[in-house]
């Protein structure tokens, strides 16, 4: 058993190829006119440039844009003064071939950055390599690439080092796996393997000395070990685990895909609860139709200043985009209760729960709500965002808020900076009173969301963080559950969405009574998105 | 020639991204730009040279800017700076 880093987790069993270290091609080192091989260098670069930018546009297919800008983050070396300019002025100073001298300077900045006391940045040694070593061949005028497409199906790639732009073109289809004598966490390679989903281990010293081409191999990425020649019994075994863990991903997959109707014909959606952009990929990745709550407040904590709009803005822009059109529903800042800024100065108060919190904070701190509300009305433009007001508890406090919104639309018509003008607004009901004058509230609102993590605290009184009274905080208290259905009737009376987004949404004993409500929308954390649906599918019937 | 002091805050400092979203951003200007991480410096429009210079969260850089264009190149940077580089 050998072992490594694994950097991108996962089974394999599969047979080894062995890629060969290509042997620098060697080449003249002095040159007479440096006219020449100034041009020579240019057209090159040329070449180069278009080979990686076709590279990255293979990611950009199969990925991403975020996977792809690592490779395009090559194109940069090949007009980077300290490199090239540095090349080209070799060639003038010195007499020497274009070859030599992107050599020369290659080597330089490769033994710099080694030295570097920096996990990081001494990865980075590699990225250079990769690009010198494809200057050097494109001015040899052949640039042959090795051809990843041919290799044969359950192939585990051996190398010595892997190159980010050879890693940029593997593909799943054929490769199963990736170790590698050599590399990091942080490099480029573990980076693509990982975002490809292929179960890759570097750093595995000498392991090309016990296996070769033809090799049965099972790689472990998991607990971080390569089984070279393993008996018939664990290939077996790992054969299954690849399998159980196979039929887990497609169960999964095969509820994201699925849209659900009631017998009666209503649309059922199924929302995602998140709190930054990496929620929103998980949720993404398992099927969310929609986010039904963002929490904006992450985006405030564990820091030393407040976001600015300008930061604010391209969350929510880029939240808007990767969600293409479906639904973006962001809750305003819920700060105060249990969650607190450092940089702003909140009093001590003695009932927290029942204080200065959510909107009340922010009718009060009306800097911070128009930053924010002009950054949500800023990024409506590029998707479908809907705001939501958290902790209404009377109608003057939304009438309030709402102009504020308004006034925020004022400021920016008056800029020409462009917003969606219909965007839907609407408020959290979280509070017994706001639950109680549904009906009135559904006439002003363009959509309920359903808190009910809050709402059952403040039904029972019960205090949902203190141990003690526990056995209390009953989600399924008929009085919390009279309060749901009054304002889920409400809102279909008016004729407007209706969500939940508290955890009540993913209790699977409260799920078909919610359906029976009329509830439309269940908005749950991204993890159990597929279980949910699941759950959802069987309740309907179907 | 004029600069301006500005705190890095993004979590991963001037990694390959961000470090290539401030080339390209320098590119623009044709100023001379001078970034400065304690006593090491670099050019702002090479992206080799800012990987070297290996600022970290919490490092205060100075972007320095010599040419027609200075004013713009400086408030420029400093902005996309500040923005974290659209770090989450």
């Amino acid at each position: 058993m050998k072992t490594g880093i694994s950097v991108s987790k996962g089974y394999a069993v599969g047979k080894a190829y062995v890629l060969d270290t290509e042997q620098p091609a060697s080449f003249q080192t002095t040159a007479d006119n440096p006219g020449v091989q100034a041009d020579r260098l240019k057209r090159a670069l040329e070449k180069s440039k278009e080979q990686i930018e076709e590279i990255a546009a293979g990611i950009r297919e199969r990925l991403d844009s975020r996977n792809a800008e690592i490779i395009e983050s090559h194109l940069n070396f090949l007009k980077d003064p300290a490199f090239i300019g540095e090349a080209f002025s070799k060639i003038d100073r010195e007499s020497v071939s274009a070859e030599k001298a992107v050599d020369d300077v290659t080597q330089s900045l490769y033994d710099t950055f080694s030295g570097f006391d920096d996990d990081y940045m001494k990865e980075r040694a590699a990225d250079i390599q990769d690009v010198g070593t494809r200057i050097i061949r494109n001015l040899a005028g052949e640039q042959k690439e090795f051809d990843f497409r041919q290799l044969p199906a359950g192939t585990v790639l051996f190398a010595h080092d892997l190159k980010p732009s050879d890693t940029a073109q593997i593909c799943r289809d054929n490769v199963c796996a990736i170790v590698t004598e050599t590399g990091g966490e942080t490099s480029h390679t573990a980076i693509l393997a990982k975002a490809l989903g292929i179960p890759a281990m570097v750093g595995c010293k000498e392991i090309l000395s016990s296996v070769q081409t033809g090799t049965t191999v099972v790689v472990d990425g998991t607990a971080g070990e390569i089984l070279v020649n393993p008996g018939t019994d664990l290939v077996n075994q790992y054969l299954t685990r690849i399998e159980q863990e196979k039929q887990q991903k497609e169960k999964v997959a095969c509820f994201a895909r699925k849209k659900i109707f009631t017998k009666e014909g209503r649309r059922i959606l199924t929302f995602a609860n998140i709190g930054g952009l990496k929620d929103l990929e998980i949720a993404l990745e398992n099927g969310a139709e929609g986010v039904g709550l963002f929490r904006t407040e992450f985006l405030f904590m564990d820091r030393g200043t407040m976001p600015t709009e300008e930061e604010q803005f391209r969350v929510y822009k880029e939240a808007a985009k990767r969600l293409d059109r479906k639904t973006l529903t962001i809750r305003t800042l819920d700060i105060g209760g249990d969650k607190s800024l450092p940089y702003l100065k909140m009093e001590k108060e003695s009932n927290p729960f029942l204080g200065l919190r959510a909107i009340r904070l922010c009718l009060k701190n009306p800097e911070i709500f128009e930053t924010q509300l002009r950054a949500i009305l800023r990024a409506s433009v590029y998707g479908n965002i809907r705001v939501m007001f958290p902790m209404i508890s009377c109608m003057d406090e939304f009438q309030r808020a709402k102009s504020v919104l308004d006034s925020c639309k004022q400021q920016l018509e008056q800029k020409g900076v462009p917003f969606d003008s219909s965007i839907k607004i609407g408020m959290m009901i979280e509070i017994p009173s706001a639950a109680l004058l549904a009906e009135k509230f559904a006439k002003q609102v363009d959509f309920f969301s359903i808190g009910t993590n809050d709402l059952i605290q403040y039904t029972l009184a019960v205090d949902r963080m203190n141990e003690r009274i526990s056995d209390l905080y009953n989600p399924l208290h008929p009085a919390v559950l009279r309060l749901i259905q009054m304002t889920i009737s409400a809102a279909l009376q008016a004729g407007i969405p209706c969500c939940m987004c508290g955890e009540l949404a993913s209790d699977e004993r409260a799920i078909p009574l919610l359906l029976q409500y009329g509830l439309n929308e269940f908005s749950v954390s991204p993890g159990v998105l597929a279980e949910i649906k699941s759950v959802l599918l069987q309740s309907v019937g179907s | 020639m004029i600069s301006q002091q500005v705190k890095v805050q993004n979590k991963i400092g001037l990694h390959a991204r961000p470090a290539s979203m401030l080339v390209t951003a320098a590119d623009k200007y044709q100023s001379q730009i001078t970034i400065w991480n304690g006593d090491r410096s670099g050019n702002a429009k090479s992206m080799i040279n800012l990987l070297a210079l290996r600022v970290k969260m919490n490092d205060v850089i100075t972007i320095q800017a010599d040419g027609i264009d200075e004013k713009e190149a400086v408030a420029a940077l400093t902005e996309l700076v500040e923005s974290k580089f659209g770090e989450e």
